[in-house]
């Protein structure tokens, strides 16, 4: 079936799977905006243990899709894998820091002979929340800005900055693009607190907050989503694969990819939607349409960086060694496998669904808390 | 192909690849036997009612609950130091590494990150038997996690299934059931695993052994020390024989590493092994000294275990260094020669193809084509190079097999001792249980010495020294993330041992 497919289309299709793989890890950084929240919307101990406790019950989801999107991303673009994690090194080694920090806090926070303190464990997930996130969105932004790398004739990763990677964060657009996540990442977790706790209170608070932090957010969405079409991007010549600054090259991918313009269109309208229902309405559902909308957003954009004849890790060191999907990727081989393999990520998705199903049924409360000793 | 090659950056990033390792494997072999125990302890309760059995089932899933978390955090780091401070070999391997990677993500951890939550918060939100599947998802989801990661691992070790691409200057996968059924893959994958149920249960029976000390939770553990003996005593003896099944395909495979873990310099036949010696550290490949200050040796042993028989030769590490014409051995020097030449050929055909000339790329590719399975030899110096460092080798595989032993005579103490209703007045034996806990980690770490060290200098065995392997990166910079790695991880891990040993000492009766 897949070994028929001729090896551009299977990239092009692999780009589809990375692209999914991290839009849906976007929304699962609800987890990261929920832990922001920590500090300013519970107003009792209480009230912080019954958020710690929905965040926790899905922090593990969050981590596994970011492990499996470096894992998709080694598999099926191991030039991306080496060129950025070897060459932007000190950014990816804080935000993995973060996530380090994170996976244990959960656990050890409330633990009797906790020796650093339930305190260091908020601030974790505080800096994993913001830093963490903030730091992907800057690495992320670097799809469109660039990064300072050149490889020489055997691919071979040489980063011409001294800040290795840091340096992504001083970019105006790059850092609008995080502080954008970051504000984003706050609402979904206050869209997804709401909906699944049982306190009529803090409900409140979260309905408040996630309108209040996706207002925040849209100064810098809207820098973002100016700047990417005003801005020259990085085409691909598909005769010889050469890469060249063109002008407004991805407000022209906005246009010649119309359903991808539908497809980010949409997904701001679904999150601005899920936001304001829940805001101006009882329901706390919002966490659905925004999510979806998340999802939709995230999709378009990474469409646009790696769609319709673009290289989506351009250098700006040396042009030439601009990656692309079709010089990044492995081989014909194994993107054929692993085009066999992700046949299994319906089914994952489906028990996901069915577990998440199961387990949120009933709301989270106090009480429930309060019964359970082995709660976070 | 590479133009400085910062020998204290390689090792420095070396280094930190081996604390990540080391510290992750501090965790991961207790969570992969620890779920199975959970699963057997809840499948007991779920089966009898008694809810003596849930309690225990609870107590021993809040400890494992507590270590998960930081083999999770010490696990994500090591996917990605690959990319980090390996990145030559990303690119040179990601064709085929990268894909036991992402199979891991896609069917183990999901399997194991979507049921623990359950396994953790849902015995009031799920049925009982909704609740056991969970359980048992989690052991699954541990265990194929590991079978994936091992899988990746053995490919290292053993290097099949793929071929060299000249044009992208990598090597890229032909067949991804060879490398999944590599038997090197399989035997290391039986061998980690089973050994981690080993470690697993050694844990229970030592904490137990440590309340019967006391006198405290008599009963629950009696119970635990019950399923944890029957449990550790079948995969102390598959571990005894998986470790054989290894051994022989190590000499096939891995000459080198058999050589160091005997400190054999001198190959006959048969040979004998050495069951306890005292390695001459002064002694190099080629000089006439002894190899070893004291010994004792089993004659014949080593052919038996290297061939199934008592006839056949095993190299040594000067067999091998040398070469040796009786056996059909190529000496080092002439695999390094052959390797320049392969080396030569490929940056001679990527100039020639990228001036266009098809007569020079054509000549230079059959330069190449002639001396490719000696490609990694053309990067390294001189012969020294690729004998792994022998006493460590030589010592770790000691300490391993012989704590693997004493492991199987305990557990069967045990069994005898519950047997015959005598354990808890045994304080000898529960004070060997206890210490045993700590000895199973020994044995655990010392087995990765053994498999990771033995292979030096070797990314991938033959194809990709550690050299190369690496990023571009500076000495500072990886030396400065090794600090920070070294500095958080210590504090995790006593962050994990205060709440663990609080847990142990606040006991089953908090559940």
């Amino acid at each position: 079936m897949f070994g028929s497919l001729d090896w551009s289309t299977l990239q092009q299709f692999w780009w589809l799977i990375v692209s999914v793989v991290g839009s849906l890890f976007v929304f699962l950084t609800f987890v990261q905006g929920g832990q922001t929240l920590l500090l300013t919307i519970p107003g009792s101990e209480d009230e912080k243990t019954l958020m710690v406790n929905s965040l926790g019950r899905k922090w593990e989801l969050t981590f596994t899709t970011l492990v499996l999107f470096g894992g998709a991303f080694y598999a099926s673009f191991p030039l991306f894998y080496a060129t950025s994690f070897g060459g932007a090194y000190w950014v990816w080694i804080l935000i993995l820091f973060t996530f380090i920090v994170q996976a244990v806090s959960y656990e050890y926070r409330r633990k009797p002979g906790n020796f650093l303190g339930q305190k260091t464990y908020e601030v974790f997930m505080f800096i994993n929340g913001s830093v963490g996130v903030l730091l992907i969105g800057a690495a992320v932004g670097t799809f469109f800005t660039g990064s300072n790398f050149t490889l020489n004739e055997f691919n071979l990763v040489k980063w011409t900055h001294p800040l290795r990677g840091l340096e992504a964060a001083f970019s105006l657009f790059n850092l609008s693009f995080g502080v954008f996540l970051v504000f984003l990442a706050r609402t979904l977790g206050a869209l997804y607190l709401a909906n699944s706790l049982d306190h009529d209170g803090l409900v409140a608070r979260l309905k408040k907050s996630s309108f209040n932090n996706l207002l925040c957010a849209l100064p810098f969405l809207l820098y973002v989503l100016v700047s990417l079409l005003l801005m020259d991007g990085y085409a691909v010549n598909p005769v010889d694969g050469t890469v060249s600054l063109e002008a407004n090259k991805y407000l022209g991918n906005l246009l010649q990819m119309p359903l991808n313009l539908i497809l980010l269109l949409a997904g701001l309208v679904l999150v601005v939607l899920g936001v304001v229902v829940n805001r101006f309405t009882a329901s706390v559902r919002g966490i659905w349409p925004a999510g979806l909308g998340t999802v939709l957003t995230c999709l378009a954009i990474f469409f646009v960086a790696g769609y319709n004849n673009t290289s989506f890790y351009p250098s700006k060191a040396d042009i030439a060694s601009s990656l692309t999907i079709y010089n990044a990727s492995s081989s014909h081989y194994t993107l054929t496998m692993m085009s066999y393999v992700a046949l299994t990520v319906p089914f994952v998705l489906a028990y996901i669904v069915w577990v998440w199903r199961q387990m949120d049924s009933k709301k989270l409360t106090i009480d429930e808390l309060a019964a359970d000793k082995k709660s976070y | 192909m590479i133009e400085q090659i910062d020998l204290s950056m390689v090792n420095w990033a070396r280094a930190t690849f081996a604390l990540t390792a080391m510290y992750h494997w501090v965790f991961v072999p207790l969570t992969l036997g620890l779920s199975f125990l959970c699963a057997f302890f809840e499948t007991i309760y779920v089966r009898t009612g008694n809810e003596q059995w849930k309690k225990l089932t609870r107590f021993w899933m809040t400890l494992f609950g507590i270590n998960f978390a930081i083999g999770v955090a010490t696990g994500i780091i090591l996917e990605f130091e690959f990319g980090t401070n390996w990145s030559n070999y990303s690119w040179m391997v990601g064709d085929i590494f990268g894909a036991p990677l992402a199979i891991e993500g896609i069917l183990a951890f999901f399997l194991e990150a979507t049921f623990f939550a359950v396994m953790f918060f849902g015995w009031n939100r799920v049925s009982k038997k909704f609740h056991l599947f969970s359980t048992w998802m989690v052991a699954a989801g541990s265990n194929l996690s590991a079978l994936w990661i091992l899988v990746a691992n053995g490919w290292m070790q053993y290097p099949i299934g793929m071929k060299f691409n000249p044009d992208m200057a990598r090597f890229e996968m032909q067949d991804l059931w060879a490398v999944i059924s590599s038997p090197i893959a399989i035997s290391h994958f039986v061998h980690a695993t089973s050994s981690g149920f080993l470690l697993s249960s050694l844990f229970v029976v030592g904490i137990s052994s440590w309340y019967l000390l006391k006198k405290r939770h008599i009963q629950f553990a009696k119970r635990s020390i019950a399923v944890a003996c029957v449990f550790g005593l079948l995969s102390s003896i598959f571990v005894a024989f998986t470790g054989d099944e290894h051994a022989f395909l190590t000499v096939r495979t891995q000459p080198m590493k058999l050589a160091a873990m005997e400190a054999l310099y001198d190959g006959h036949e048969p040979t004998g092994l050495t069951a306890i010696g005292i390695v001459n550290s002064d002694k190099e490949p080629g000089d006439d000294q002894d190899a070893f200050s004291f010994k004792i040796e089993i004659p014949g042993m080593l052919t038996l275990l290297a061939h199934r028989s008592f006839e056949g030769f095993v190299p040594g590490i000067n067999d091998l260094v040398f070469g040796n014409a009786e056996h059909g051995i190529t000496s080092i020097e002439e695999k390094i020669k052959r390797g320049k030449l392969a080396v030569a050929g490929l940056a001679d055909y990527k100039k020639a193809k990228a001036a266009d000339d098809q007569v020079q790329a054509g000549q230079a590719l059959s330069l190449f084509d002639a001396n490719r399975d000696f490609l990694g030899y053309g990067y390294l110096n001189s012969a020294d190079e690729a004998v792994p460092p022998v006493a460590l080798t030589f010592y770790a595989f000691r300490i391993m097999v012989g704590l693997g032993t004493f492991f199987i005579l305990l557990f069967l103490v045990y069994i005898y001792l519950l047997e015959k209703r005598q354990l808890e007045n045994k304080t000898f034996v529960l004070k060997l249980g206890f210490i045993s806990l700590f000895l199973a980690w020994i044995a655990s770490q010392a087995g990765w010495i053994v498999s990771e060290v033995g292979r030096q200098p070797w990314a991938i065995q033959d194809m990709l020294p550690v050299t190369i392997a690496r990023s571009n990166l500076d000495t500072g910079t990886v030396m400065t993330s090794f600090f920070m790695f070294l500095i958080l991880f210590t504090a995790l891990l006593i962050a994990e041992l205060k709440i663990m040993t609080k847990q142990i000492s606040i006991g089953p009766e908090g559940e």
